[in-house]
C-alpha cells in the first residue's frame, strides 16, 4: 500500500534521510519508531505530500507522492502532531469544513460525519467548541476529520503526544478498529515503546537510518534469551571480564553493563559469585523494543 | 464521467473550498468580536486626535478608512502564520482543494472581515463633513471592499513565506506603515517634496486613498478617478495570482 524506495532528504547539508526503503502492506497498523530526530518527521512530511524529497521515491497505492501530490491527497487521511483544528469553530463546523475541502456536501457529508463521530464516539459533543474539548477528545476529532474521505491509508504523526496513558491506550484501540472493521492502513510515528510494541511492523530509524525492520516479536527475537542490567561502581572491566568468561555481549550504557544472553537468571547466580563484590544491583528482562534499538544504534529511543 | 461533467465537478469543490473558507473567517470573526475594537478602535483615535489637532477631520479620512482596513488585513493574515504551524492550515495543505481556492477564500474571508470594520468607520463621515447620499453609497462600499482585498493579498503575499509573527511586524512597521504613510493618507501629494512625490505616485496605496476621497467627495489632489480604479484593481489581480502562485509551490524544506 506504501512503498517507499531509496529515499533521501536533504536540508541543505544536513542529511535528515538517507536511503530509507521499507513497504507498509494493505491493512496493517505500520510504525516508525525512533529518538526525535532521527528522520520521522521529514519521512513523515514526505509522505503526506508536504514536501518533496530530495531523491528516492514513495508511493501511496501506486502513487507518487512528488509527482501526483493532489491524487495522492484523496487517498490519504492525515493526523498532525500538532493540532490542526479550527480552536474557534465546534467539533461540527470542523468537520463540515473538512469536508468541503475534499468536495463533500450534503447529505453525504452528513451521514459521513455522523459515522466519523459515531466510530471515535464524539457525537454528544459535535456542538462543544474544538477549545473546551480535553487533549484526547481532540485527538480524535483530528482522527475523525481525516477519516471524512474515507481514505485507503491513514497517517499520523505522533499522535498521542500529550496525551495521558489510559488515553493513549483509547486511541491505540481506535486505531485498531479502523484497521480491522474498515481495512484502512495505518503507518504512525512514535518515539513511544509502548506504542510501537502495538504496531503489527515497524521500522526503527535512527540518524536518517533504518536500523531494523520487522514486527516487534521477531525483533525482539532477535536478541534471543534476556536482558541482564547490572550496576556496578567498575562497569567497564565489569563488561570486560563477562565478555571474556562468559563470552555474551556485554556492553556499558549510562553506567549499567547490558548484557543480552540466554537463561539469565543462570547467568546472574554465575556473574554475581565470579565477581564478587563488583556487582550493586541486577535486573532481569525479557527484550524490548528499547534493548533492539540500543543493540543497533547504542542510543536511546525515549 | 464525461469531461464536461468532470469539470463542472472541479468547478463544484473549487467553489465549495473558497466558500468553506470564507464562512470560516466570518464565523471566528462573530466568535471574538472583541477583535473588532482593536482593529477600529486605534484608526478612530488616531484621526480625532489629528482631526481635531489640525482642525480638518475631513483631510484625514479616507487615510483612516484605508488604515482600519490594513490592521484588519494585517490581523487576518498574522493568522496564516499561527496556522500553518499549529492549526487548520495543515489540514488545508494536505487536502486536493485546488491551492488557488484555498488562498481566493482566504483572502475573500479576510477581506470581508476587513470591509465590515471598515464600514463601522462609515458612521463617523458626519463629523468629516461627508454625506453619504444613497446614490453614493454603493460606490463607496464598492471601493472598501476592493480596498480590504488588495491590501489583504498584500499581507497574504508576505506572511505565507513567513515562520515567525515577529518577522511579520518588522514587515509591517518597514513595509506598510510606511506605505500608508506615503498615500496621501497624511499630507497632499501636490506639495510633497519630489522623491516623495515619485514614491507617492509608484505607491499602490496612493490609488486606494484617491479611490475613497473621490466616492466620498472629498478633495483630492492625487491621481485621477479612473487612474485610481484601474491601478487599485490591477493590483488587486496581480496579488491574487502572486498569491497563487506562492501557495502553489512545491517545498522541499520544513513547512510546518
Amino acid at each position: 500500500m506504501i512503498a517507499v524506495e531509496n529515499l533521501t532528504h536533504k536540508y541543505g547539508d544536513r542529511v535528515a534521510l538517507s536511503g530509507v526503503s521499507f513497504e507498509v502492506r494493505k491493512g496493517e497498523v505500520f510504525g516508525l519508531l525512533g529518538p526525535n530526530g532521527g528522520g520521522k518527521s521529514s519521512l513523515f512530511r514526505i509522505l503526506s505530500t508536504m514536501m518533496v524529497p530530495t531523491s528516492g521515491r514513495a508511493t501511496i497505492a501506486g502513487i507518487d507522492v512528488a509527482k501526483d501530490p493532489a491524487k495522492v491527497r484523496r487517498q490519504v487521511g492525515v493526523v498532525f502532531q500538532t493540532q490542526s483544528l479550527d480552536k474557534a469553530l465546534t467539533v461540527e463546523e470542523n468537520l463540515r469544513a473538512q469536508g468541503h475541502l475534499h468536495g463533500l456536501s450534503g447529505a453525504v457529508l452528513r451521514e459521513r460525519m455522523e459515522a466519523a463521530m459515531e466510530r471515535l464516539g464524539l457525537f454528544e459533543r459535535k456542538k462543544d467548541l474544538v477549545d473546551t474539548l480535553s487533549g484526547g477528545l481532540r485527538r480524535r476529532v483530528e482522527i475523525a476529520k481525516a477519516l471524512l474521505h474515507r481514505p485507503q491509508v491513514l497517517l499520523m504523526d505522533e499522535a498521542s503526544t500529550g496525551l495521558d496513558p489510559a488515553a493513549r491506550r483509547e486511541l491505540s484501540r481506535h486505531v485498531e478498529t479502523l484497521r480491522d472493521k474498515d481495512g484502512v492502513t495505518i503507518l504512525l510515528t512514535s518515539h513511544i515503546l509502548a506504542e510501537a510494541e502495538r504496531c503489527d511492523r515497524l521500522v526503527l530509524l535512527h540518524e536518517g537510518r533504518i536500523v531494523a525492520q520487522g514486527s516487534p516479536r521477531e525483533l525482539c527475537a532477535r536478541i534471543g534469551g534476556d536482558v541482564v542490567v547490572l550496576e556496578s561502581a567498575e562497569a567497564e572491566s565489569l563488561a570486560a571480564g563477562i565478555r571474556e568468561r562468559f563470552g555474551a555481549s556485554a556492553i556499558v550504557r549510562d553506567g549499567q553493563v547490558r548484557v543480552e544472553i540466554a537463561n539469565g537468571h543462570r547467568f546472574i547466580a554465575e556473574a554475581v559469585e565470579a565477581f564478587p563484590g563488583a556487582v550493586d544491583s541486577v535486573g532481569l528482562h525479557k527484550p524490548s523494543l528499547e534493548d533492539v534499538f540500543v543493540r543497533e544504534t547504542g542510543a536511546s529511543i525515549e | 464521467m464525461s469531461s464536461c461533467a468532470k469539470r463542472g465537478h472541479r468547478l463544484n469543490s473549487f467553489i465549495l473550498s473558497a466558500a468553506t473558507l470564507w464562512q470560516r473567517e466570518l464565523v471566528r470573526f462573530w466568535r471574538q468580536k472583541s477583535r473588532v475594537l482593536s482593529v477600529v478602535a486605534s484608526p478612530l483615535i488616531f484621526w480625532l486626535l489629528m482631526g481635531y489637532g489640525s482642525n480638518d477631520l475631513a483631510r484625514y479620512y479616507s487615510g483612516t478608512l484605508v488604515l482600519t482596513v490594513m490592521f484588519s488585513a494585517i490581523f487576518s493574515t498574522i493568522s496564516i502564520i499561527e496556522d500553518r504551524r499549529e492549526g487548520f492550515l495543515l489540514s488545508m495543505l494536505v487536502s486536493p482543494a485546488p491551492r488557488t481556492s484555498l488562498v481566493l477564500g482566504k483572502i475573500l474571508g479576510s477581506a470581508t472581515l476587513g470591509w465590515i470594520q471598515g464600514l463601522l468607520l462609515l458612521v463617523f463621515a458626519p463629523l468629516a463633513g461627508v454625506r453619504i447620499g444613497l446614490a453614493d453609497f454603493v460606490p463607496v462600499i464598492a471601493a472598501m471592499f476592493l480596498i480590504s482585498f488588495t491590501l489583504t493579498g498584500l499581507g497574504f503575499a508576505i506572511a505565507w513565506k513567513m515562520d515567525s509573527t515577529a518577522a511579520f511586524h518588522g514587515i509591517m512597521m518597514l513595509l506598510l506603515v510606511p506605505m500608508w504613510m506615503v498615500s496621501g493618507a497624511l499630507f497632499p501629494m501636490a506639495t510633497a517634496h519630489g522623491a516623495v512625490k515619485a514614491l507617492m505616485w509608484a505607491n499602490p496605496m496612493t490609488y486606494s486613498v484617491s479611490l475613497l476621497n473621490y466616492t466620498l467627495r472629498l478633495p483630492n489632489t492625487g491621481p485621477g478617478a479612473a487612474e485610481s480604479l484601474i491601478v487599485t484593481v490591477l493590483f488587486g489581480i496581480a496579488l491574487l495570482l502572486l498569491c497563487g502562485m506562492i501557495a502553489s509551490q512545491k517545498a522541499t524544506r520544513s513547512a510546518a
